[in-house]
């Protein structure tokens, strides 16, 4: 395993406000990466800097050597770091195929010279396998011709997760993929993930669901108010006083 | 089969119906060719989520700098009218510069700022734009034949078939346009662009060339236009046609292709032939912003809403129907 993604001196301020403050970890390739701590301890900015949605103060974001922060978000996404959002952010006037096919705008780039004389055959044909393939990944394929903002809440969260998988990432960001699911999908979805993993994707999770993160994270970093609190594995973050100390009052509900 | 047998008669309604009408209805037939391309241009602009109130504006861009090029360079007529379009779309370029930093609402008011410019810059300098008289005297398109029938075109038929033809490889690219993974990539950046965006689409691009393919085509439009008026000006091309356009393109609805093409067929008819008929054609401002806030009210997916029952009861497939809120 060596590193691929590293987070350096990270620092992001809003105003006077420091929501991240000198940040650093590095994900290893191919491993299940763990971004946890307490709320408002700066996770989801963490994220938007790493995808490129918030430009970083200070401090660098390095993909394979190369200083990706400060870059546009469809800039990373070619770089092939592809993130999810909280919620259900898709495309819900389309249809769940529309969506995936959203998802395969990078490995098949839509040419309009070429769809107005009708040349891209290939590529549509192609395209349209790739959303395919992801569907049944996902096993969202019996649904395809429905509206995407019609599915259950699972299926959309599947379906999210779907549109970033067609675009052949080499890292998916997931940003709280677990939010208000119950323990059954919960499950179905630690597989799916278990499954991205196996398939070579390098996957980094903000998430509040510790039993989820412990279960299935190879590496877990926890901060708190901006700052770096710990890191290691499922195991050795349990029992770190620091992170303890952190959750104390909620540790009980969380863990 | 059926189908094939549809678009032939529908061919031939078309090319018929000039003969049934008087000439200056043969004239109405013509502007109707000619606003069918503005307003489903316009659609494709709003496919992306943006509605702009330059429209218009740009449209005249592609009738002064055709009407210019036959005029002052000697252009061939029917090249100086795609070159009209080539250079609406470059405008729509450089303007999109400092537009799509805006979105929505702002962009609408960005938008009709960056037309009222331009409409005061041809009022401004006589030369070459002729100020506020415009421009006259504009080269007509030249008569030629195609061996079974005799283009003439001083008679309104004939420029008829020639824009139709036009509009209608106009309306082909467009929907072509629609139909492919970039259609697909405008309906994305206009649902969730930051989903499209972490998608890996460069959604300024994407605003940008459905900015500039749209401005093209209204270009066009507006050179078909001016040589058959021979003539024009600033006022032409101000915000009451642009009003008409979204007015089309609401009470037609925007969802589908043929929606705004229905809407300005529809009104035109309402306004050409009932008003004229009865004597209103004064009241049609009134009129018009009745019929809009009628449509609104009792139908909020436009004209096409209509259609789209019809054709659905027959294809008896059980789509779910789009949600009223656009």
């Amino acid at each position: 395993m060596t590193d691929f993604l590293e987070v350096k001196d990270l620092t992001m301020r809003f105003g006077g406000l420091v929501a991240v403050d000198s940040l650093s970890f590095k994900v290893a390739h191919g491993s299940i990466h763990g971004l946890i701590g307490p709320n408002g301890a700066g996770k989801t900015t963490t994220f938007n800097m790493i995808s490129g949605f918030y430009t970083p103060t200070s401090g660098q974001v390095l993909l394979r050597g190369e200083d990706i922060s400060g870059l546009q978000m469809h800039e990373v996404a070619r770089r092939g770091v592809v993130r999810t959002f909280q919620h259900s952010t898709l495309f819900a006037e389309l249809t769940v195929l529309e969506n995936a096919l959203v998802g395969t705008h990078m490995p098949f780039r839509p040419n309009i010279f070429a769809a107005i004389i009708g040349w891209d055959k290939e590529d549509r044909s192609g395209a349209e396998a790739r959303a395919k393939e992801a569907l049944e990944f996902f096993g969202l394929d019996h649904v395809m011709h429905e509206r995407a903002g019609d599915l259950s809440h699972g299926h959309q969260r599947a379906l999210g997760m779907a549109v970033a998988y067609a675009s052949h990432p080499d890292v998916v960001l997931l940003d709280e993929p677990f939010t208000g699911m119950n323990p059954e999908e919960t499950r179905q979805m630690m597989d799916l993930m278990e499954r991205l993993k196996a398939d070579g994707i390098t996957i980094l999770i903000v998430e509040h669901d510790m039993q989820a993160i412990m279960g299935l994270c190879d590496n877990i970093t926890c901060m708190s108010f901006g700052k770096f609190l710990a890191e290691g594995g499922p195991h050795e973050i349990r029992n770190h006083p620091a992170v303890i100390e952190a959750y104390l009052g909620g540790a009980r509900h969380v863990a | 089969m059926p189908k094939f047998l549809i678009w032939i008669a529908a061919l031939a309604a078309l090319i018929a119906l000039p003969h049934g009408l008087s000439f200056s209805q043969q004239e109405i037939l013509v502007f109707l060719t000619i606003n069918v391309l503005l307003v489903a241009s316009y659609r494709l602009l709003t496919l992306t989520g943006e509605w702009s109130l330059g429209h218009v504006v740009i449209m005249g861009v592609g009738a002064y700098s055709s009407a210019l090029l036959t005029k002052k360079l000697g252009v061939y007529v029917p090249v100086s009218m795609l070159l009209g379009g080539v250079f609406a779309a470059l405008i729509a370029v450089l303007l999109s510069f400092p537009l799509f930093r805006m979105k929505g609402f702002y962009f609408l008011i960005g938008s009709f700022a960056a037309g009222e410019i331009i409409r005061l810059l041809w009022k401004r300098f006589r030369d070459p734009f002729g100020g506020a008289k415009g421009i006259k005297g504009i080269d007509p398109m030249p008569d030629f034949s195609v061996g079974f029938y005799q283009f003439d075109f001083f008679e309104p038929t004939s420029y008829y078939y020639f824009a139709g033809v036009v509009v209608a490889v106009c309306l082909w690219i467009l929907w072509r346009i629609e139909k492919s993974p970039v259609g697909l990539t405008f309906h994305a950046v206009h649902w969730q662009d930051k989903l499209a965006q972490a998608s890996g689409v460069n959604v300024r691009a994407y605003r940008t060339l459905a900015f500039a393919i749209a401005s093209g085509f209204a270009g066009i439009s507006g050179a078909l236009l001016a040589h058959y008026v021979g003539t024009i000006n600033p006022n032409a091309f101000d915000i009451d046609l642009m009003v008409f356009v979204l007015t089309w393109a609401i009470v037609g609805g925007t969802a589908t292709f043929y929606g705004p093409i229905l809407g300005c067929v529809v009104l035109t008819v309402i306004n050409e032939v009932v008003l004229r008929e009865l004597g209103l054609e004064q009241m049609r401002p009134l009129i018009y912003g009745a019929i809009m806030i009628l449509s609104i009210l009792f139908l909020p997916n436009g004209l096409e809403s209509i259609v789209q029952k019809f054709t659905q009861r027959r294809a008896s497939n059980g789509a779910p129907e789009r949600s009223p809120a656009e």
